[in-house]
């Protein structure tokens, strides 16, 4: 699957769960989870769940601490998907 | 962890305190009861002449049980303890079927959905004494760690 294939993938995922949706005008790596998108800590638990279904991957506690940005995601996304 | 384990580690007290009993638990359900004594000081005000018990009670009693007890029995089975725990609602979706007046007993009977990444998600359901179902919806909440700032 390709990166981009991957960010528009996981953008229609991240939707319902953003505050300040003007964050979502330029989804990129470097987009921020928290603070670009203002995904509380609890939906962002969502989104987790959500990624592992559409990937089927399954993504561990240091993998989720590990996820604050798009980037952080789709590299997390890639390394579950070649592993599994 | 046995059930009267769970009520006292629970963080609340008297008058935010909405649960008496642990009826079983395991780790993918609880059932627990309270009885609404009709000497609570909100059925004052909630209504003026008709006291019947408020939704935002009965969603915090059903929350106290199906989130919270369920959460510090969880987090027991992973050798966490509740003393170096606190919890926050992050979300609630209930429905409201039938009143409850004061003086009735309740029993709130919840199953998990998930408990991942610290967040547990139980489908949750409360019944009266005639076994009629009350209310029912879905409740979350995260379990953080004391010395986390939770967001």
């Amino acid at each position: 699957m390709s990166d981009n294939e991957i960010i528009s993938r996981l953008k229609k995922i991240v939707e319902p769960y953003v505050q300040r949706t003007e964050g979502m005008e330029n989804f990129e790596e470097e987009t921020d989870f928290l603070n670009d998108l203002q995904i509380n800590s609890a939906n962002l638990v969502d989104v987790v769940l959500d990624v592992e279904d559409e990937f089927d991957i399954e993504i561990d506690n240091d993998s989720m601490e590990g996820m604050l940005t798009v980037g952080d995601a789709k590299s997390i996304i890639k390394r579950k998907m070649a592993a599994g | 962890m046995d059930k009267t384990t769970i009520l006292d580690q629970l963080p609340y007290s008297p008058p935010f305190l909405f649960v008496d009993e642990i009826y079983s638990v395991n780790d993918n359900s609880i059932s627990g009861g309270y009885f609404f004594d009709s000497d609570l000081d909100f059925y004052r005000g909630h209504f003026k002449k008709a006291p019947v018990t408020p939704g935002v009670i009965l969603t915090e009693c059903m929350a106290q049980i199906g989130v919270v007890c369920l959460g510090i029995y969880l987090n027991s089975l992973e050798n966490m303890a509740a003393e170096n725990s606190h919890f926050a609602l992050s979300s609630t979706d209930i429905e409201f079927l039938k009143p409850v007046f004061p003086g009735e007993k309740v029993r709130v009977e919840a199953e998990k959905q998930y408990f991942r990444f610290h967040k547990l998600k139980s489908k949750v359901e409360m019944f009266n004494e005639k076994g009629e179902l009350v209310c029912r919806g879905i409740i979350a909440g995260m379990i953080l760690k004391s010395n986390n700032s939770g967001k």
